[in-house]
């Protein structure tokens, strides 16, 4: 196994209390606050994230401690925000920018795709747009169809933009911290789901906490999780599963119910991919099951499986399996029948070992 | 689709759907005697922190300062010197020149694409005059005039528009797209309007550090409708922020008249008063004017006043680009029928009128702006013109995409070098 896929985050602290435990929203807030702290250029806005914290609390008590003119409230005008943030990058600031659900993202798609992602290309350098929009994505939680959605893939497609999706509260942070100190725009979603707990997919079930969780232990102060590093989630030899944010979740504990020696990578960033840890992973293991819960045609999902296939074709032992969402809006009431859950997961796994 | 005739019985009248219609169309005798122009000094000068609802005439009237009689009028009169007059009149007679030099070296197949702004010059080299020259502008396409005003090299100009090997953007962008930050200029986009909010978070950025630098963007008066500018507006209302908004209203984006932009309901000025941004709007072939406006404009964003809307009304009196023929929907005679003029040949007559010009100096001028862009122009075509090989590296293609190159790009930078390999074997320099 090579280094950079061991479990452990790439730099630490130099306070690492090993207990300390939080949830996700938390390990957020607080990335955000040592930002604050440590780079006067960072300011953070987006519909209700001022003096109220956000409606997910991730930016909870910052303005109070940094200031209005650090944390503050913002007009309902995504578009807005985030052509605001262009120009702020302009000046020399690093904002991270707030789109409250990613489901709301789209009316500032142009200044993302046309500007943000593209101002260092042309202008050579000239200008750079070093923002990291944060942003709630994935369903599960009785959200609608305007709460609940995946949009990563429409993001992935742009050159220029990095798109970064931690699955727990220690990636959270230091993916964070990564994120808002890059220099490129950093598409970060957060999978709302999994804020306050590990869900597995397994909905009937209680709800576990993050604190029972291994990966909720947050070292306290600055450390980072690179951009671009897959995290070996776990080390087996009969598939390889490739996951992000929830599915991480779902997809192992769906191969724990069945019984499966899965290697399991959580990728955390989508672009720049961490395409060594795939290859490894396919070419001992021969067997790729791609997860996630976006919308399967056109999905991040077709990318991963030609890349394998391109890669990889000749350690194959099975054709890639796609486990993903269906090709409709994210359902209210058969939410559940929407999810890519333990058992369409479950019917890959069976597919992918029956020979 | 079902027949949606209303019931017999209905007495509601039948609706209609009105579709703007622009007056004159090709062939037409254009008269634009229905345009109230006002008249040059009529306008109040209010002070700098006036509240926008005391600024309805200024909205929905014409600054004007130069008259018929080519003398300054009125308190907006920004009672230039002698020397900066001239300096206004020389800049915008060598973007005349670049223009011209410009737009035939695209026809003689050296460039690709061109835009003139012809008969626009004072929007953008007034204000870019009345600003400092560190206050950060956020441009539309056609403001080449800051450029000019704020001494970027023309030969630095030529290379963009030539993407060429000494192209500073590496020949990535379309011509005329240019980015200086050294001369606080942004990198023009080619996407409309959303340079607008950008500048208005460039200007609470500004603010926001106690900073002394405020900002301005340039929109054409069609680009308006897009949302990008009215997000702008909210968020320099909103923040309060040391923003100008120029909107320059030359009455045509490309096919489609002033009207399809809202133009025939009200001013695109007024649009300020709605979000209570000051509003001004100018006669923009007036150089008086168009300077005045700016820096009462700028003297309010200082004084932290806020943003100003100012819709500078002008003509596009030639096509939009060199891709463009407006034969084939304005009347021809729209130009010369113009009621505010040239905005050149204007301050060129208010120069000569009080004594500081003449029409030899003038000539002799023009020639000299000629040359310069005529020896610039060859100085650029030793470093290629587009499509003849003098291009930056293939490698450049895939940098700056990210401040590193991932593997991925990486990887297809490889692939496009070996395919040139391919195609010109070894011998051939490339890469």
């Amino acid at each position: 196994m090579s280094e950079e896929l061991s479990n452990e985050p790439a730099t630490l602290g130099e306070n690492v209390i090993a207990e300390r435990r939080l949830n996700m929203i938390e390990a957020i807030n607080e990335a955000l606050d040592i930002m604050l702290e440590r780079d006067p250029d960072v300011i953070i806005m987006g519909e209700d994230v001022g003096y109220f914290g956000g409606v997910f609390r991730a930016t909870a008590g910052l303005q109070a401690k940094h200031g209005k003119t650090r944390v503050f409230d913002t007009p309902i005008s995504e578009c807005g925000i985030i052509g605001v943030a262009v120009g702020m990058g302009a000046y020399g600031l690093r904002p991270v920018p707030e789109i409250q659900f990613a489901d709301y993202i789209y009316p500032g798609l142009d200044q993302l795709i046309s500007e943000a992602a593209r101002l260092r290309y042309r202008s050579a350098g000239d200008y750079i747009a070093p923002l990291t929009v944060r942003s709630p994505f994935g369903g599960g939680i009785f959200g609608g169809q305007t709460h609940s959605q995946s949009p990563e893939a429409l993001f992935t497609h742009v050159a220029g933009l990095k798109t970064v999706i931690p699955s727990t509260p220690h990636d959270a942070k230091g993916l964070l911290i990564s994120a808002i100190e890059d220099n490129d725009p950093v598409i970060f979603f957060e999978p709302k789901r999994i804020y306050n707990g590990p869900f597995t997919g397994f909905y009937d079930k209680p709800v576990e906490p993050w604190k029972k969780h291994p990966d909720s232990v947050v070292p306290e102060g600055y450390y980072k999780v690179p951009l671009g590093k897959a995290r070996h989630v776990r080390v087996g030899e009969a598939l390889t599963v490739l996951a992000y944010g929830t599915m991480v979740h779902v997809a192992q504990a769906v191969c724990e119910a069945k019984g499966v020696d899965a290697d399991i990578l959580d990728l955390r960033t989508l672009v720049p991919l961490d395409i060594k840890a795939i290859e490894a992973s396919v070419e001992k293991t021969g067997r790729c099951m791609i997860v996630h819960e976006a919308t399967r045609t056109s999905g991040f999902g077709a990318e991963l499986s030609a890349l394998v296939t391109e890669r990889c074709f000749y350690h194959l032992e099975a054709p890639v399996e796609r486990v993903t969402g269906f090709d409709t809006p994210y359902p209210h009431s058969l939410e559940w029948a929407y999810f890519p859950g333990p058992v369409r997961i479950g019917e890959a796994i069976d597919k992918l070992l029956k020979d | 689709m079902a027949d949606p005739a209303k019931p017999a019985d209905s007495n509601r009248p039948a609706l209609a759907l009105h579709i703007p219609e622009p007056k004159y169309r090709p062939g037409d005798q254009a008269d634009f005697s229905h345009i109230d122009i006002g008249a040059p000094g009529a306008m109040a000068r209010p002070d700098e922190g006036v509240h926008p609802s005391q600024m309805t005439e200024l909205a929905y009237g014409l600054v004007r300062v130069l008259g018929d009689d080519h003398q300054a009028h009125g308190p907006w009169n920004p009672r230039l010197s002698p020397d900066t007059l001239r300096a206004m009149l020389g800049h915008m007679a060598m973007v005349r020149a670049f223009d011209e030099r410009m737009f035939r070296g695209q026809r003689q197949g050296k460039t690709s694409f061109y835009m003139k702004c012809t008969g626009e010059e004072a929007t953008s080299i007034a204000p870019a005059m009345a600003l400092a020259s560190d206050d950060m502008v956020f441009p539309s396409y056609r403001q080449q005039g800051i450029l000019i005003a704020r001494g970027y090299p023309l030969l630095e100009m030529i290379n963009q528009i030539y993407s060429n090997r000494a192209d500073k953007l590496k020949g990535r962008q379309l011509p005329i797209m240019y980015s200086s930050r050294e001369h606080s200029f942004f990198s023009i986009s080619g996407n409309l309007a959303t340079q607008t909010p950008q500048a208005v978070g460039w200007a609470m950025a500004s603010a926001a550090k106690g900073d002394s630098r405020i900002a301005a963007t340039w929109v054409g008066e069609g680009s308006t409708a897009e949302g990008d500018f009215h997000s702008a507006c909210t968020f320099a209302a909103v923040y309060n922020a040391p923003v100008i908004l120029n909107v320059i209203n030359n009455q045509w984006a490309i096919s489609s008249f002033s009207g399809f932009a809202g133009g025939e309901r009200t001013t695109f000025a007024a649009r300020g008063l709605g979000h209570g941004i000051a509003a001004l709007r100018v006669d923009g072939n007036d150089a008086l004017a168009c300077y005045a406006a700016a820096e009462w404009a700028a003297n309010r964003a200082r004084g932290n006043n806020g943003p100003t809307l100012i819709e500078y009304f002008t003509y596009r009196a030639e096509g939009h680009s060199t891709s463009d023929d407006p034969s084939g929907y304005r009347s021809a005679q729209e130009r010369e029928e113009w009621p505010l003029g040239d905005p050149v040949t204007r301050l060129k007559k208010h120069l000569i009128a009080i004594g500081e010009w003449d029409e030899e100096r003038h000539a002799a001028m023009d020639l000299e702006c000629a040359e310069l862009v005529k020896a610039t122009t060859k100085e650029a075509e030793k470093n290629g013109i587009l499509g003849h090989g003098l291009h930056h590296p293939f490698h450049t293609m895939f940098e700056d995409v990210y401040e590193e190159l991932p593997w991925h790009l990486e990887e297809q930078a490889e692939q496009a070098i070996r395919e040139r390999i391919t195609k010109f074997g070894t011998e051939r320099p490339f890469g």
